[in-house]
């Protein structure tokens, strides 16, 4: 059997909120990623998906912390290595060149007074260890990395981020990010903000860089739509924990956590018959106050007595295939059943 | 069911068009647009950024004066009517902004934002009243326990929790009409179907009639299932008709584009589905329209000589339930097709 090429093992990241106090905002993360594959961190907003994302690379502001658990990359020469245990030196040596990730948001965040050619340069240059590359191989790589991402990189190298829309600046963003080959590029909401024709655009973007290098792909998205149309695998996030994960297929036709089965029937198709849609109740708890047992209790319609005392464990249901096939964490996983009412055929 | 006649629409209009004047040269934002809006039902509209939804909404609203055309609410042009009549137009018609950071005054309460109308016209007698009634408006837009959020300030809220207060703000007053401008397209997926559900309680109880803009086909599709989906392009409808006709069976290139870009939260029909490949992603400026049909830059049907010399008409198709401007379809599929799948 192959082998991993990121495994993430009881992962938790705190973040501190005053002198003695702190919440946890991810808990216990494990999986496997295996290279080439693509997965989706799915949840509401405030479940820690950015956190995690962030923790992957040791990207957390000052507050967070990773507080226990390992991360532990396959690296390109072969060696594993656990990036907890990196100093500062070793992992910016470890980061764009193993992996690298697109931030929430970044479209919005390029220096507005620097060229897209000097974001280039600025970011090849600091990164790319002994031997320094010469302007004119900058501006090849560049050109490469940009007619990858299908931009005109003539017109492109001499813009100013503002001249930019929001889909081509996306696009810039990957090919940066692409720039030194990771095996494992992380995407936390790429086409959140963006148009319609935009989205796809990106997506197929994906798809295609995909295929053509073969990164592995963690992308971080709300957009349930984003995660059936990109992902192999897809995690459930909810409260900082993964509380289900399994094959695209899995999660979406058989989903075994109320949570998911909640999220997925809240999701409009646009092909189709039309669905009855529900929502779940309540909302999500606050990190500081998180409820007892099953985190998912006072939302849950499946709840029974146990779920208030028992913190359910992430467990195995169908083994098949990689990273422990289809898991949930769930005390009544065995029990939940996902049927969706059809309220018109179209 | 028996066969439903088509009331009277509340909100109408026609030819309405709005050009900004700037200093690049005119824009013309929304060229010639007629819409209706009937009661219990919803009109959705949809297209890209900057295709004109909002400014087409607040002329709807009465927010802004059409550079041409009319809007009419129950037969009487907005833009003349006396000012008892704007008064009950206004009450009557809510708009609700893209924006909520925008929309809420930063020094008001939630209480205070929600029930500023029912405190102007005197419709709350007593303090205690009004709580009640804000706690109320609250629940209806699933901000519980209300009384947390009564007394807090916008900043003390996220994105979604403000949308749904202005929301909120426009049920007071017992809208016959409600112009929600992509309210729910920054909410999760949750929180969103919990509005949508709402919002078609409103619809289906009340009566309350729709104009619905988003651009998220599936969302469309599920809010406006009876009723009806415009696509706008440019400032201008490109398709019109029944909800379950355009999402089904689409006709126009662009639609069809914005259809197959959907995202579909299914992985063997998102794996198996083909999509629309425009011939380009620009989007034309609207202060240098293309000549002809003003998608033909980028339209995969594009013929020379056709499309980029006049400008086609946006015609009946399909009896009178369809309209389409496009001229290659029209010319390929005949002007009236018997009855689509
Ligand atoms: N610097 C910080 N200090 C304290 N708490 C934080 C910090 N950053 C995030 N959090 C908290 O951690 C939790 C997870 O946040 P995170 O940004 O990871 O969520 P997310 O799932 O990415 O949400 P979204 O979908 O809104 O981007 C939230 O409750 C948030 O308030
Ligand atoms: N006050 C104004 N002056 C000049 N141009 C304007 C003005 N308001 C809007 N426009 C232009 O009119 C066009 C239509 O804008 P509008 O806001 O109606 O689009 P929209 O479809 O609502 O887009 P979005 O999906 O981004 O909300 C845009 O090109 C916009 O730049
Ligand atoms: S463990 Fe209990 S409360 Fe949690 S999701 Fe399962 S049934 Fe619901
Ligand atoms: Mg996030
Ligand atoms: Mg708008």
């Amino acid at each position: 059997m192959r082998e991993p090429i990121l495994s993430v093992r009881d992962l938790s990241i705190v973040y501190r909120t005053g002198r003695r106090t702190s919440v946890t905002a991810a808990q216990d993360v494990s999986f496997d990623l295996y290279p080439g594959q693509s997965m989706a961190l799915v949840g509401e907003s405030g479940c820690g998906k950015t956190t995690l994302g962030l923790g992957l690379l040791r990207l957390l502001p000052r507050l967070g912390q990773v507080s226990k658990g390992e991360i532990v990359y396959r690296l390109k020469d072969g060696m594993s290595v656990d990036i907890t245990g990196l100093a500062k030196e070793e992992l910016r040596r470890f980061r764009w060149h193993e992996a690298a990730m697109v931030f929430q948001g970044a479209m919005n965040s390029f220096n507005p007074v620097l060229r897209i050619g000097e974001h280039f340069t600025d970011t090849l240059r600091s990164h790319e260890g002994e031997k320094r590359r010469t302007r004119a191989e900058i501006t090849a790589r560049a050109t490469e990395l940009l007619s990858m991402v299908r931009l005109e990189p003539e017109r492109v190298l001499k813009s100013f981020p503002h001249e930019l829309s929001g889909g081509m600046k996306q696009r810039i963003l990957i090919a940066l990010a692409l720039a030194l080959e990771p095996q494992v590029l992380v995407l936390d909401e790429p086409t959140t903000a963006l148009d319609i024709l935009t989205q796809r655009s990106i997506v197929e973007q994906l798809h295609e860089l995909r295929e053509r290098l073969g990164f592995a792909m963690i992308f971080i998205t709300h957009d349930l739509g984003l995660a059936a149309e990109l992902a192999d695998r897809v995690a459930t996030m909810y409260a900082g924990r993964i509380i289900e994960k399994g094959s695209a297929e899995d999660v979406f036709y058989e989903p075994r956590h109320p949570y998911t089965v909640g999220l997925i029937k809240a999701v409009p198709p646009v092909i189709g018959d039309l669905p009855e849609l529900s929502s779940i109740a309540g909302s999500p708890p606050s990190l500081a106050d998180l409820p007892s047992g099953c985190s998912f209790h006072p939302r849950c319609e499946w709840a029974v007595d146990a779920c208030r005392e028992t913190v359910p464990s992430l467990t195995v249901l169908t083994p098949r295939g990689e990273d422990g096939g289809h898991a949930a964490a769930c005390l009544r996983a065995g029990d939940i059943e996902y049927t969706r009412k059809v309220v018109a055929r179209a | 069911m028996p066969e439903q006649t088509e009331s009277a629409p509340l909100l109408e209009l026609s030819k309405c068009e709005q050009i900004f004047r700037t200093k690049r040269g005119d824009v013309r934002a929304v060229a010639g647009v007629d819409l209706e809006v009937r009661p219990g039902k919803v009109l959705c509209l949809v297209g890209e950024s900057g295709c004109g939804k909002t400014t087409t909404a607040r002329a709807a609203a009465g927010l802004t004066r059409p550079t041409a055309g009319w809007v009419r609410y129950k037969g009487e042009d907005v833009n003349t009517m006396d000012s008892a009549s704007r008064q009950a137009f206004r009450e009557a018609v809510q708009y609700i902004h893209q924006d909520p950071y925008a929309s809420l005054n930063p020094v008001r309460t939630v209480y205070s934002t929600v029930t500023a109308g029912l405190r102007r016209h005197k419709l709350v007698k007593t303090r205690t009243e009004a709580r009640a009634k804000a706690a109320e408006l609250l629940e209806l837009v699933d901000l519980t326990p209300a009384e947390s959020y009564l007394d807090k300030y916008p900043h003390q809220l996220s994105g979604g929790q403000r949308q749904r207060v202005a929301i909120a703000r426009a049920l007071a007053m017992g809208p016959q009409v409600l112009i929600a401008d992509e309210s729910t397209s920054m909410l999760d997926v949750s929180i969103r179907v919990s509005l949508l559900n709402t919002l078609g309680r409103l619809r289906d109880d009340l009566d309350v009639g729709f104009l619905f803009i988003t651009h998220d086909l599936a969302v469309a599709k599920y809010f406006a299932w009876d009723g009806e989906i415009a696509v706008m392009y440019l400032g201008e409808i490109v398709e019109q008709g029944p909800t379950p006709q355009i999402i089904n069976d689409p006709q126009h290139p662009y639609t069809k584009a914005l259809i197959s870009a959907v995202c579909e939260p299914d992985p063997r029909l998102a794996r198996e589905k083909k999509t629309v490949r425009l011939r380009s992603s620009e989007i034309p400026s609207l202060t240098a329209l293309p000549s002809g049909c003003t998608f033909h830059p980028r339209c995969p049907l594009f013929e020379p000589g056709l499309c980029d010399a006049s400008a086609p008409p946006l015609s009946l198709i399909n009896g009178d339930a369809r309209r389409l401007a496009c001229h290659v379809v029209a010319r390929d599929h005949g002007p009236a097709r018997a009855g689509a799948n």
